[in-house]
């Protein structure tokens, strides 16, 4: 018997509140659809794409996607994961990704998302783009090579922290992440390591200067869980900089 | 040793590995117009790229950056750049558990590489020969001959990366080192693990020490004859002049056993080395300032140390130690004593690891400190291999402007190219090249241990060639053998 505000995903059923997008129904029911420019506190703008579902037959994200009931969403299946896979790939080759040796590797959302969807591998040549590394700020570096354009950083800014920091700039391939200061410089601003701009990054760009690397190997948040088990969000509660 | 490209005629063999794949080496062989090898040029492709990698990186990004550099001694980049990014932060003096935590993890990657050398890439050479046919020559018939013995070897190897992974998480590649301190401490559960067998592996470490020493005295004087070369030796202290592998102060031994230096301070190490670039090689050729560059070359690892140390602190190491230098009145030089001496080293390594699991402050206790950053910091330890320099200096901002690595290979770099000459001055036979020629290189080579990709070939398998050519350039004969081992002879 299907409920009157539900649809199924993958052959199980999901119920939904007015407003729902399928995104935050199926995250609420504990259901895991990979995703990573979406946040639960911000309106959605479906940028990755990561969150790609097939909706009745057409390809849709989930986080722009109202959920409707009756739908039939169709998210773990091969033909989607081969498409995830591939914008995963785009979105590696797009910056300069060098998980070894990244700070957030274990608990960055790119590479436990790719963990999750099963990408190997880059496929694509990596376009290797010059993005500058800000280090002007005390307490705060920005390392751009790592920025997927998710814009969750532009969003805490402006609204959470009311400060109005960070911008997308360029287009395509070329978009950076900007400063809105007189040189582009972190370093020029009122940002400080409690904005909520400074924890929310999913990737390694927002970075603290103190504190690096205080997660162990082995104990770092996707060391022992894959983020289809618990979430995307939980970063934010472990870069927290170090009491000093 | 430069103007030998000024003599008259000289002939040129050229010892090549044939596949790329993993990086490549190459040996040049300078003859005079009566055939007598001149100088032996070994060319390495040398990791000089990461330095300016790293140029404009955070500093804390160091030692996990940097332990990028090697996939056989990671361990050690972490460490040495661990104690450069401490001088950064401006840590002069770790907390009693960083310490202890860093000194256990050293001990862990010293054994375990101690123990990849000798069973996987020196035994078969020791125990069925140089000569011996190539499909001998590698761990598995080790193994199939000597079971027993080659899976002390793979045990004890896996102790020490069990170590590694109890300090940092992984057993390759983990990261523990952060500035001013580490960033765990070791699980109890993984100490009394650890525990439970390091005396076994202190037994079998005895074992191999005795098998190391057996077979070197088994055929003394032609060991100590093999591509044997004299040299000064250059290694850390403690303050009582003992063997020190993690923290200490730089001693330089004659080869007549004075000091020519001691307790020298290795943040000032650029007042006592100095490195010089030969257009013909990638890597650079560090000596001694005050001996100049063409006397100034020295040797570093396992046989420098055991060399110029008074004492090993751990007492069975002692004993070999002092069994090592028995009947010496000067230290001993050749080569292939470093199997040995590394062995006795090895045996260190698993007591020292036996001292220090009980130790509380392993498992609790501060773990790291802070201090008023600096722009320069320096960190220099004893690697499996040797001596091993990193130097750094940073903006205000905390961004790497300038960096300078001294891997331990490169200290030995003309002491490889010396070696490779004696054996090539006793195996050439006018322009006659034989395949006991490419074993004896090879042979010669792996005593050093370099951290070469080439040399992690199996044995008896890396590939070479040798080429010999006239004044010209023009090849004259070419011996050459692939990675399956199969010899190929033409003359042009
Ligand atoms: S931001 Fe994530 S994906 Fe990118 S290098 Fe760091 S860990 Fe890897």
């Amino acid at each position: 018997m299907t409920s009157e505000r539900a649809f199924t995903l993958d052959d199980t059923e999901v119920e939904f509140e007015p407003g729902d997008s399928l995104l935050t129904a199926a995250l609420a029911s504990d259901r895991y659809i990979p995703h990573l420019c979406a946040h639960p506190d911000f309106s959605p703008h479906g940028s990755c794409r990561v969150c790609l579902v097939e909706v009745d037959g057409h390809n849709r994200p989930a986080c722009t996607t109202a959920a409707q009931p009756g739908m039939t969403i169709r998210s773990d299946i091969e033909p989607i994961n081969v498409m995830r896979r591939q914008l995963l790939q785009l979105l590696f080759v797009e910056g300069n990704h060098f998980c070894p040796s990244c700070e957030q590797s274990g608990q960055c959302q790119l590479q436990a998302t790719v963990y999750t969807v099963g990408m190997t591998d880059l496929h694509y040549p990596p376009l290797g783009p010059r993005r500058e590394l800000d280090a002007s700020h005390p307490d705060l570096l920005l390392d751009r090579d790592r920025c997927i354009g998710c814009e969750l950083c532009v969003k805490a800014s402006s609204e959470v922290d009311q400060k109005h920091i960070f911008s997308l700039g360029g287009r395509g391939t070329h978009t950076q992440l900007i400063v809105n200061s007189e040189h582009n410089q972190l370093g020029e601003t009122d940002m400080t390591p409690d904005d909520r701009a400074a924890h929310i990054c999913p990737v390694g760009v927002i970075l603290f200067k103190t504190g690096n690397y205080a997660q162990p190997t082995g104990q770092r948040l996707y060391d022992q869980q894959p983020i289809s088990a618990i979430g995307n969000h939980r970063a934010e509660d472990v870069d927290l900089p170090p009491t000093p | 040793m430069d103007d030998a490209i000024n003599s008259s005629s000289p002939r040129r063999v050229v010892i090549d590995p044939v596949t790329r794949v993993e990086g490549h080496g190459k040996v040049v062989l300078l003859l005079d117009d009566q055939n007598l090898v001149q100088q032996a040029r070994f060319h390495i492709v040398e990791f000089r790229g990461f330095e300016k990698f790293i140029q404009g990186r955070p500093y804390w990004e160091l030692p996990m950056v940097v332990q990028r550099l090697c996939g056989i001694c990671p361990v050690s980049h972490q460490l040495a750049a661990g104690k450069a990014i401490d001088q950064l932060a401006g840590v002069i003096t770790l907390t009693p558990s960083a310490e202890k935590l860093r000194r256990l993890l050293h001990f862990g990657q010293v054994l375990q590489s101690h123990a990849l050398h000798f069973f996987h890439l020196a035994s078969p050479d020791l125990l069925f020969g140089f000569s011996s046919a190539t499909e001998k020559r590698n761990i598995f018939a080790v193994l199939e001959e000597y079971p027993d013995f080659a899976m002390k070897g793979v045990k004890m190897r896996r102790f020490g990366q069990e170590i590694i992974k109890a300090v940092t998480g992984k057993k390759i590649h983990g990261l523990a080192v952060v500035p001013g301190g580490m960033n765990k401490h070791i699980d109890p559960a993984e100490v009394a693990d650890l525990t439970a067998q390091v005396n076994e592996v202190i037994g079998w470490s005895q074992e191999v020490v005795n098998v190391a020493r057996e077979l070197y005295l088994a055929n003394e004087e032609y060991h100590d004859r093999f591509a044997q070369i004299t040299s000064p030796f250059m290694g850390l202290v403690d303050a009582t002049g003992g063997l020190e592998l993690y923290d200490g102060n730089l001693r330089v031994q004659e080869p007549d056993g004075q000091l020519f230096i001691d307790q020298f301070d290795p943040n000032d190490y650029t007042q006592l080395i100095r490195e010089q670039v030969k257009s013909w090689s990638y890597m650079k050729f560090p000596y001694l300032i005050d001996k100049g560059q063409d006397e100034g070359w020295y040797r570093v690892g396992p046989l420098a140390r055991l060399n110029a140390c008074d004492q090993i602190t751990t007492p069975l190491a002692e004993r070999e130690r002092q069994r090592f230098l028995l009947g010496y009145a000067t230290p001993r030089q050749s080569p292939l004593a470093y199997h040995w001496a590394r062995m006795i080293e090895l045996l260190h390594c698993a007591e020292a690891i036996a001292e220090l699991l009980p130790d509380n402050d392993l498992q609790s206790g501060q773990l790291s400190v802070t201090g008023e950053p600096r722009h320069e910091g320096i960190g220099v330890i004893e690697a499996p291999r040797g001596t091993l320099f990193h130097h750094y200096q940073i903006d205000d901002q905390g961004l790497v402007t300038q960096a300078n690595l001294i891997v331990s290979t490169t200290s030995n770099n003309q002491a490889m190219n010396e070696s490779i000459r004696r054996v090539a001055a006793d195996q050439l036979d006018g322009q006659e090249m034989t395949p006991e020629l490419l074993n004896q290189v090879e042979v010669a080579i792996r005593a050093y241990d370099p951290c070469l990709s080439c040399a992690t070939h199996a044995v008896g398998s890396m590939p070479l060639q040798v080429e010999l050519q006239n004044l010209a350039g023009q090849p004259l004969a070419v011996l050459s053998r692939d990675s399956s081992g199969n010899i190929e002879t033409s003359s042009q």
